[in-house]
């Protein structure tokens, strides 16, 4: 049974190419372009991870995580955040709303499975 | 046949030999010695990978006659090196006697093919001599590394890191020094 | 419940071997000489049993076995003083273990009271009125077991350093570290919060495999008992013993706690010195497991890097450690793939070499025997020769890699391509599981970025062109591949323009590749474009040919023995097909002999082989002979002329010729003394003790042991080329006559 990735960007481009290479590395990959689509989408479909940006229109990432956190289900489901640069802030901040980890853009797509892998196998 | 009963006896010899010098002299070298014609050659018996009896080679297209072709020597592909043609000697017509010598240097594996196998000595340092001067372009200096007097024999010494790496450099100018027209008759 | 019956076995096993373990200790037991060591050799023998029994629901079993356990807890903590009484108590209770044990592996319940006596004695070992041990919680039967131990909470540092010490000590003694590679001792404590950011350690010890061998251990030391045990808290830790190369650093071992840095005790060290102290250290501690998970020790087999995550899926969740779902796993016991040194698989692709060799050779030996006498010796030559396909085939299976590991970096550069060019591009593949070579699958990298490449700045157009033309603004790049009759086909079509032939054209006949005047078919148009000198850095304004380096890409392709062809409709698009060998290693070749040499030509070079009549032959200008074959007039060559080889037949009506094709197409009339039939051959290097020569791909060892060059039929055109050239005579006829010859430069 393949893995399902959610990925989670305003850009479509990134979009595309987080799925794309996740894709080529045997996941399934569901896509949402804001945090409040990416709450329907979890409602809809299992998912085994999630990759968010955090700047998003309607709902922004960290608010995202926020949400997913305080519901039960979700309170161990891994959740990457996308950050610029080495963003330590926004980490930070990320992390102290239970994302489990980060990926700094812009990311090889080597870079990318191999932090999919780290957190969801 | 041949070929194994070869490789058997002198192998065997060569390890008896060296384990007797190391015990005796740790000055002293072990060479085997062969014959090409009337004169002895000797290389340093820690470069000789084995011996073996001669089986015929394929040939290899628009070379110096003293590379004599490749051999199968179990499955890799190494070279022979005519040591006669070598030394201007013409191309041997080889028999079921004749010997190959079979070398490493580094990573590379080449055989030499000599007449025979001769002798194996314990030679010390300081009893090689430099080799003459040879001005006359008969033979490369380069590769000589000295001579020994063995009873009343002379026995040159060749060193085989410089004989082939002489003869990688010649190949490169004789490939393309000679085109494959001329050679075509 | 049918995988725990698999694992159940596992256990009865180990336990047998722990019981040994332990009563030899008890019998060595001496009143008043407490040999610290052998003492926690008895408690983790039993402290082992009890956990794996939990991990079954064996109730009366694990109560017993706390019992026997507080007992020793006792002698090792020194509250309870070694008598004779006590050690024949333990030997007693030692040999009701083992009752228990089979009780358990029957199924059946042990007969009521069976340990009350012993236990009583036991208890009453516990020193001077000491609290009595607290009685093992309720154990729910399977498949709801859990850990029921309600101590071991004390010092769990201590427990920890211990238990590190004692597998990094049994480590070094038992197997020291292979040349060249280190190892590493990463003890693992998260906090036990840590599954609350989604983080899961199974996925990093997984990680940590990647890296090298890992044997992991998992310490259940901090397990509290049922009644206090939080559903979401993590209360288990991990040594991972780490064997890796040299290449493989603190930083990378790091990067796999990276999310976790803050929320975790890590110690990291390379071969840790065993630091003695006389902790209880259950190193061989049972995990308590949940159901269809393994009851001892976790010894992690090392796995091969998943290739499809995805595929991995059910094991990844089995290996989940859910501690509210009444226990956790280690990370993959079970694991379907090895990982192999690929110099052992080289080795063995070697000797199936050689097997091949052998076996051609036995045939060779057997065709000679008198027909009809030896009929079983056929049929069981024939059946080994099938015995051999077979095993190379699967030997060169092992090496096989799906090509998506090339696929996957095409995205990046299509999106770099598409930006610095301001055309879009979408990228479509399909096929990324078709299986090649591992050599293969690596040289296959720079030829694809550049045609990519090349796809993208010559084929596409810009998406204002485009819409102009009433084609949607991103142009699409395919990317394809699939198994086609023994070889790997790699289609790169795009929907762009087309080649602009008549531009092509002029440009050929601008570098004189092409004489002025000459008529050339569409196709020949299109594949001027692989023509060394076709592309420099020269490009023409508003280039719609292409042409980029697409000379070095024919010549990688060829080199690896295989061909490249364009295929072009002006306005729609142009596709390149890309077929190659699916290995390097073998090759299925027609075997020649002039004079007393043989050859081997690639099958995949020959058109046909044909005896020509004397009204076929023409000379051509000086000493080049053509033939008519086909209706085209084909360039004779000569082998034994070109290679200088003595005794060969020099006439061509009494020879051979084999019609040959280069990749590019052009085609030579080889003319040999014979065609000896078609084989599969072994590729053998020359360079590696020789040297690289021309017009010969590489060598091979026939059925006999002799050597045979593996011609290189490119190399040989080139050759006689050369020849040409030096052969003083008036320019050619016009190229428009000869097809194949006429792209070369007069």
């Amino acid at each position: 049974m393949k893995k399902k990735v959610l990925t989670v960007d305003d850009s479509r481009t990134m979009r595309d190419m987080v799925s794309f290479t996740l894709k080529g590395a045997g996941y399934d990959v569901v896509e949402a372009a804001d945090g409040q689509q990416a709450l329907g989408v979890i409602g809809a479909n299992k998912v085994d991870l999630v990759i968010t940006d955090l700047n998003m229109p309607v709902m922004d990432g960290l608010t995202l995580i926020r949400r997913l956190r305080a519901t039960p289900a979700h309170r161990t489901l891994p959740i990457l955040m996308l950050t610029t640069e080495a963003d330590e802030k926004k980490k930070s901040e990320g992390r102290a709303v239970g994302a489990t980890g980060w990926i700094v853009k812009p990311f090889n797509p080597e870079k990318l499975i191999s932090v999919v892998q780290k957190v969801c196998g | 046949m041949s070929s194994s009963t070869a490789l058997a006896t002198v192998g065997g010899t060569r390890t008896d030999a060296r384990n007797d010098v190391m015990a005796v002299n740790a000055a002293e070298e072990q060479y085997v010695t062969f014959t090409v014609g009337s004169e002895e050659y000797g290389v340093n018996i820690l470069s000789v990978r084995e011996i073996r009896g001669w089986t015929p080679e394929s040939r290899l297209p628009n070379l110096p006659d003293y590379v004599r072709g490749v051999i199968n020597l179990r499955g890799i592909i190494i070279p022979i090196f005519d040591l006669r043609a070598r030394f201007g000697g013409g191309a041997t017509s080889v028999t079921k006697r004749h010997v190959v010598v079979v070398i490493q240097v580094g990573e590379r594996t080449r055989g030499i093919l000599v007449d025979a196998i001769s002798d194996i000595l314990a030679i010390g340092h300081d009893a090689i001599k430099p080799p003459p001067d040879v001005d006359g372009g008969m033979v490369d200096a380069e590769y000589l590394s000295g001579l020994y007097t063995a009873d009343d024999r002379m026995v040159t010494l060749l060193s085989v890191e410089k004989l082939f790496s002489v003869e990688n450099s010649e190949l490169d100018s004789a490939t393309k020094a000679l085109p494959a027209l001329e050679r075509a008759s | 419940m049918e995988d725990l019956s698999r694992f159940k076995q596992t256990y009865f096993d180990e336990s047998a071997e722990l019981l040994e373990v332990a009563e030899a200790g008890l019998l060595r037991l001496t009143p008043g000489e407490v040999d610290s060591d052998e003492v926690n050799a008895i408690f983790r023998a039993v402290h082992s049993i009890k956990g794996g029994g939990g991990a079954f629901g064996f109730t009366e079993l694990v109560a017993f076995a706390h019992e026997f356990e507080t007992v020793m807890d006792g002698v090792r903590n020194n509250t309870v003083p070694v008598t004779t009484e006590l050690v024949d108590t333990l030997i007693r209770a030692n040999d009701l273990l083992g009752q228990m044990l089979a009780y358990a592996r029957e199924g059946d319940p042990a007969p009521a009271g069976t340990t009350d006596g012993t236990v009583a004695a036991l208890r009453r070992h516990l020193s001077g009125g000491a609290p009595q041990a607290q009685a093992p919680a309720p154990v729910p039967s399977a498949p709801a077991p859990a850990p029921v131990y309600a101590d071991d909470e004390d010092d769990e540092a201590g427990l920890f350093g211990d238990a590190m010490a004692a597998i990094a000590a049994a480590r070094a003694e038992e197997d020291p570290v292979p040349p060249g590679k280190l190892r590493w001792t990463i003890v693992f404590r998260p906090r036990s919060d840590l599954l609350m950011s989604g983080n899961e350690p199974a996925f990093m010890l997984r990680a940590l495999r990647r890296l090298g061998d890992a044997t992991v251990e998992c310490h259940t030391d901090a397990l509290p008992t049922l009644q206090n045990l939080e559903a979401e808290l993590l209360h288990l830790s991990w040594t991972v013993t780490l064997i890796a190369d040299a290449d493989v650093d603190l930083d990378k071992i790091n990067d796999v706690f990276e999310f976790v840095a803050d929320d975790c005790d890590i110690r990291i060290t390379a071969e840790a010195p065993p630091p003695v102290s006389s902790g209880t250290s259950p190193v061989t501690d049972p995990v308590p497991v949940a159901a269809a998970a393994p009851p001892a020790v976790a010894v992690a087999t090392p796995e091969a890097p998943p290739k499809t995550p995805g595929a991995d899926a059910p094991k990844a969740e089995a290996a989940r450690p859910r501690p509210n779902g009444g226990g956790a796993e280690h990370a993959g016991l079970t694991s379907h793939t090895i990982r192999v040194d690929l110099d052992k698989i080289d080795r063995l692709v070697n000797m199936v070499g050689e097997m091949v060799i052998t076996q051609a050779m036995i045939a060779e030996h057997v065709r000679e025997l008198p027909p009809g006498e030896f009929q079983e010796l056929l049929e069981g030559l024939e059946q080994l020769a099938q015995h051999t396909r077979e095993l190379r085939e699967s030997v060169m299976s092992i090496r096989a890699q799906p090509v998506s590991s090339v696929f996957s970096r095409m995205p990046r550069l299509v999106r770099e391509c598409a930006a610095t060019t301001g055309k879009e591009v979408q990228l479509v593949t399909s096929g990324e599981t078709t299986e090649v070579d591992k050599t293969v699958v690596e040289n296959l990298v720079d030829p694809l970025t550049h045609m990519i490449r090349n796809s993208i700045d010559h084929g596409l157009e810009g998406p204002e062109e485009r819409e102009r033309v009433g084609k949607p603004r991103a142009g699409t790049v395919h990317l394809s591949a699939q198994h086609r009759s023994g070889r790997i086909v790699i289609e790169i079509t795009d929907n762009g323009r087309g080649i602009n032939r008549p531009k092509v054209l002029s440009k050929a006949i601008e570098k004189g590749l092409v004489q002025p005047g000459a008529t050339l078919s569409d196709e020949e148009i299109d594949n001027l474009i692989f023509l060394p000198g076709f592309s420099t850095a020269d490009q023409v304004s508003n280039l719609s040919g292409r042409g980029v380096g697409m000379d070095v890409v024919r010549r990688n392709i060829t080199s690896l023995g295989g061909r490249i062809g364009v295929y072009s409709t002006p306005g729609e698009g142009s596709r390149f097909v890309l077929s190659l060998p699916l290995t390097l290693a073998v090759l299925d070749g027609m075997v020649i002999s002039v004079g007393e040499e043989r050859f081997v030509l690639p099958l995949t070079n020959i058109v046909e082989s044909l005896r020509p009549k004397a009204a076929d032959l023409h000379g051509l200008v000086g000493k080049c002979d053509v033939m008519m074959a086909r209706g085209e007039y084909v360039r004779l060559v000569y082998l034994h002329q070109l290679f200088g080889i003595p005794g060969a037949v020099a006439d061509p009506t009494r020879a051979l010729v084999v019609l040959v094709e280069t990749e590019d197409g052009a085609r030579l009339g080889l003319v040999v003394d014979e065609v000896l039939g078609q084989q599969q051959v072994v590729i053998k290097s020359l360079e590696a003790n020789f040297r690289r020569l021309d017009g010969v791909a590489a060598a091979t060892i026939l059925g006999d042991g002799r050597v045979a060059l593996i011609l290189d039929v490119a190399g040989l055109r080139e050759m006689s080329r050369h020849m040409d050239s030096r052969a003083p005579r008036p320019p050619s006829s016009p190229v428009a006559a000869l097809p194949a010859p006429a792209l070369e430069p007069v």
